[in-house]
């Protein structure tokens, strides 16, 4: 080992407590970065390797029925390559000792072959047998859940009769990798199932026999997906056809793209703001250093040392903290990776995770990271190396200061001459001063990101189920129903109020842009299913015209107003063009809504309802249950209790493992900004103050002027690390904004008060630690050794 | 080892030299025209008050600065015409530099103090032969911390001359030190001097130290005043101030 890389050795070693508090910064951005991508790889491969090993179909369609003879037709489109005709329904499923209602979505599959799509991964016992018609394949998350294992029966009614069945097997597909039930935001392992059975089975249940009402279309490479959509709708029309779609509006895939988008928006949003900060860190540290060895910068050069060779050792000292913290983040970020990979496929049911963590991926975060703080320290580096070295060896000139701003205003005598010091040296660097401030700051304000969700999930339920659905639970109906329903229900013992629902499928149209959703009917009067305002006012619906939620009027870019193009997708199938009323608040889902009466006119039908929303009494909640699960004519029953309790569990569960790395990471970058700033202010300043302590100042007295200045700059951190930190919060909601749930930004004063408690408290620290040096400070050392 | 000496070969020829410093409103010269030849194994002491311009000539000599005007050849070759990458090589092959503090790297022990140099040099001698040179044998593996300011002195004379320079420019090696201190230090430089043949100019003050010189330069606000040549040298361990 040369001399000069033991020098860059002790050098590291005796600044380590700070490379330490800035390689952990960097360890940080690079482990939040190493961790997103590694999760969105290893669910990316994972997805794409089931998809293909498992024929996940290009081209989607549902009608009402059609026979056999359809599904050749629609084999025969140019660029189809295979086509699986189904038979699907849903159904309710009966458990002993399970008292919730369990809603099932049946799919039929062929017994005598392999599909040519949609192909079952089996993980426990095997496919449905040739000739058992009593056998059933149902999904591994319900099965798990429930502990059912092949040779387990199931009661399930399906089209209002019951039939007991035999598990032969628990598997997974990758069209239903997001499973939920039809009217859900968020999947319900426990009482939402996919079934799958014979098709004969299925259809002699519905009366189909020789008939779908489902189909999936492979398609070959190089095909026109637009195209074959067309022709799909052409050829399904006469028998009902709900409309082709492809991947790209496939609720699984959908659901599961936006959640990778979101996952790349994190990998990169997260380590830039932490290497900005790192980069900022080692800038100042480097700078001090290169400070600090001046003389030891012109010996070299005086003894034949080329300035390439001192600028690439003072590079390597800083690289070295940045390969550092570029391992411990990558090592980090890999098992968190996979950590985060795995939390993911609780509520993305892929049969497993190939776990990815791709050589380039890495070497592209850390070649960044690397390139960052070179820059940050490049400039300091060739200041040094350039200095011609008999101006290096001259002392340095007492630095200049003036009267501060505060002073020339007249307001000096009231300040003691130890706030003089700090006021003047915080004044005689501004740029120094105002980085270290927007470095806490930046911190404060990631700190903020941390906690956001907490105060905004309250909001968002407080929101969606106390002001807009207020019902407990939520019938919908196997068909369209007349409005004796109503009454039906409302003498349910323990029903206190019922108000109609209807929903029907649609297609919306803008310009170019194009959205398949619900189009729901509200009530004038209700007072259990409300829209709301911007303000979460509750909305009259107008007497004509569609109202959007904001989410669904920004991705059409309507606004009231505007008209837009409404497409039927059942009943006649109708296109109109409607003005746009008003746009609605909704945190949960994406929907379409209008006046309960102009949508029966509009669908020209007569008054019958999809569904209702009841009003329960608490105690006969139970009762009201069972009634409803009798009822052959009712499909799905939303209990809001469960559903409130699902919107917690799952968005609580994947973003508080979020806000906790987010926290800890911000406190890492709030403690490692106000760690160097005190250590270099000492550093910088261990001859003024060892002086002042000779002259008599007492060590309270020194200590109040370097950390006086310390305070100042987190003083003035803080009220903009809260505005900052609401800043970023909004850039983030915005980010993670999606068709199942917007956030709204809500930040509470207990935010606020925590991301400030955790600078002070980083500030408290580094203040202990530089007032121990203080106190070891070497009086009559320092005022030997020359400047 | 044995040194052949040309005595009369010039080392260093310095014509015209002078050196301005424009301080804002006031213009300071250091030196205002200066010739002077030094020749090869010869202790050139230069004598003068502070701000007499001995150090500015020392660092225009030693490659460290450059002047407003005038020309300084080593040898045949003018370094006041050389670029930044060649007085790196110039300094690296042929200058030793001791300086009034030392300057060594508080971080490197005395014996990889002098290595710093040895490691980039054509021919050097061994890190530990050049700090037993001084009598430091003892001392090898100290970090500056841990050395008395003489000792510190005799490391950064040994770091000089570890390399064999054809020149040796010390800078008041002795001015920080106490005089017992500094006569050690002078007794290094003139052991340097005779057993490997260093031309040697050293600054200073102190007219006492001038007895040991082969020549002595007055110095004061940037003139040579007078060249004086000692006919009989005193050995280091004779002075006393």
């Amino acid at each position: 080992m040369t001399a000069l890389d033991k020098k860059l050795l002790r050098d590291l070693w005796d600044i380590r407590s700070q490379a330490l508090a800035i390689a952990l910064v960097i360890a940080s951005g690079v482990a939040t970065s190493v961790m997103s991508l590694t999760a969105l790889d290893s669910l990316r491969v994972s997805r794409d390797t089931y998809y293909r090993e498992n024929r996940f179909p290009d081209v989607f369609a549902s009608l009402q029925r059609a026979p056999s003879s359809v599904a050749r037709r629609l084999a025969e489109i140019p660029g189809v390559d295979h086509v699986e005709a189904r038979v699907v329904s849903p159904a309710k499923i009966e458990l002993s000792g399970y008292e919730e209602p369990i809603i099932a979505a049946l799919v039929s599959v062929p017994v005598d072959r392999l599909p040519g799509v949609d192909r079952l991964f089996i993980r426990r016992g095997r496919p449905v047998d040739v000739g058992r018609l009593d056998q059933i394949v149902v999904s591994d998350a319900f099965a798990g859940i429930h502990g059912l294992s092949p040779g387990d029966r199931l009661g399930i009614i399906v089209n209002g009769r019951r039939r007991m069945l035999t598990i032969s097997g628990v598997g997974a597909s990758p069209e239903h990798i997001y499973q939920i039930a039809p009217g859900s935001v968020f999947p319900d392992f426990e009482a939402f199932a996919i079934v799958w059975m014979a098709r004969e089975t299925l259809a002699a249940a519905l009366d189909l026999e020789g008939s779908f009402n489902d189909v999936a279309l492979a398609v070959r490479p190089g095909a026109s997906v637009a195209e074959i959509l067309a022709q799909v709708d052409e050829i399904l029309a006469p028998y009902g056809g709900l409309g082709a779609y492809d991947r790209g509006n496939q609720l699984s895939h959908r659901y599961l793209s936006e959640e990778l988008r979101q996952l790349r928006q994190m990998a990169t949003m997260f380590p830039a703001i932490f290497l900005a900060v790192a980069t900022f860190l080692l800038n100042v540290v480097a700078n001090r250093l290169v400070g600090t060895q001046k003389e030891q910068i012109a010996v070299l050069k005086a003894f034949g040392y080329s300035t390439g060779a001192i600028g690439w050792h003072y590079l390597k000292i800083v690289l070295a903290i940045a390969v550092l913290g570029i391992l411990a983040g990558t090592a980090l970020g890999a098992q968190l990776g996979k950590e985060l990979g795995e939390l993911y496929m609780r509520f993305y049911k892929l049969p497993y995770l190939v776990l990815v963590i791709s050589g380039p991926m890495v070497l592209t975060a850390g070649g960044l990271s690397a390139l960052a703080v070179a820059l940050g320290t490049a400039m300091a580096v060739r200041r040094a190396a350039l200095m011609a070295p008999a101006e290096a060896m001259r002392p340095e000139p007492p630095a200049r200061y003036r009267t501060t701003v505060l002073e020339r205003l007249g307001f000096g005598a009231w300040l003691s001459p130890a706030s003089r010091m700090i006021a003047r040296d915080l004044e005689r660097r501004p740029a120094k001063t105002a980085l270290s401030i927007v470095g806490v700051a930046l911190a404060g304000g990631i700190l903020m990101m941390g906690t956001i969700f907490d105060d905004s999930f309250a909001a968002l339920v407080e929101i969606e189920f106390r002001l807009a659905q207020r019902d407990d639970i939520a019938v919908t109906f196997v068909e369209p129903r007349g409005i004796e329903v109503l009454s039906e229900l409302r003498h349910l013992p323990g029903v206190l109020r019922v108000e109609p629902l209807r929903a029907v499928p649609v297609r919306l149209r803008a310009g170019h842009r194009s959205y398949r959703t619900q189009l729901e009917g509200v009530n004038p009067a209700a007072e259990l299913r409300r829209l709301l305002d911007h303000r979460h006012r509750p909305l009259d619906p107008p007497a004509t015209g569609v109202m959007l939620d904001d989410f669904l009027g920004g991705y059409l870019g309507v606004r009231p107003g505007d008209t837009i193009t409404v497409e039927e997708l059942t009943g006649r199938r109708r296109t109109r063009t409607v003005a746009v009323a008003a746009l609605v608040r909704r945190y949960l889902g994406v929907g379409a809504y209008m006046e309960i009466s102009a949508l029966n006119r509009h669908l020209g039908e007569g008054i019958v309802f999809s569904g209702a929303a009841l009003a329960v009494d608490a105690r006969e909640k139970d009762a009201v249950y069972a009634a409803l699960r009798s009822r052959p004519g009712v499909a799905g029953v939303v209990v809001r209790d469960a559903a409130v309790a699902r919107v917690r569990e799952t968005m609580g569960n994947n973003m508080i493992v979020f806000a906790i790395f987010a926290s800890l990471f911000a406190a890492t970058i709030a403690f490692g900004v106000v760690y160097n700033y005190a250590r270099i202010s000492l550093a910088e300043r261990s001859r003024e103050l060892a002086s002042l302590r000779v002259l008599g100042f007492t060590r309270r007295e020194i200590s109040a002027i370097l950390l006086g200045e310390l305070g100042v700059v987190v003083l003035a951190a803080i009220p903009l690390a809260l505005v900052i930190g609401r800043a970023l919060c909004a850039v983030m909601m915005v980010g993670l904004q999606t068709d199942i749930v917007r956030i709204p930004v809500v930040v509470d004063r207990d935010s606020y008060a925590y991301a400030t408690a955790i600078i002070l408290a980083s500030t408290a620290l580094s203040a202990l630690v530089a007032r121990r040096r203080l106190h070891e400070l070497d009086l009559i050392g320092v005022l030997k050794t020359r400047e | 080892m044995p040194v052949t000496l040309h005595p009369s070969v010039a080392v260093f020829r310095i014509a015209g030299l002078t050196k301005r410093y424009d301080m804002g409103e006031v213009v300071v010269y250091a030196l205002r025209g200066i010739d002077l030849e030094v020749f090869e194994g010869e202790i050139v002491v230069l004598l003068g008050p502070s701000g007499s311009g001995k150090s500015t000539l020392l660092n225009i000599v030693g490659g460290l600065d450059t002047p407003t005007s005038g020309a300084v050849w080593y040898r045949d070759w003018e370094l006041t015409r050389a670029g930044d990458s060649e007085l790196t090589e110039y300094r690296r092959r042929h200058v030793g530099f001791v300086f009034q503090f030392y300057n060594l790297i508080p971080s490197l022990t005395a014996r990889e103090n002098v290595a710093i140099v040895t490691e980039i040099a054509d021919a050097p001698m061994a890190a530990e032969d050049a700090l037993e040179l001084v009598g430091l044998k003892d001392r090898l593996d100290h970090f500056p911390s841990q050395l008395s300011g003489g000792q510190q002195q005799r490391v950064a004379i040994a770091r000089a001359v570890a390399k064999r320079p054809a020149v040796l420019l010390c800078d008041e090696p002795t001015g920080a030190l106490d005089s017992a201190t500094g006569i050690v230090v002078l007794e290094a430089l003139a052991k340097v001097n005779r057993e490997l043949g260093t031309a040697t100019i050293i600054i200073t003050h102190n007219a006492d130290i001038a007895a040991m010189a082969d020549r002595v330069v007055l110095l004061s606000d940037g003139i040579i005043h007078e060249i004086r040549r000692n006919e009989t040298k005193k050995a280091a361990r004779d002075l006393h101030w």
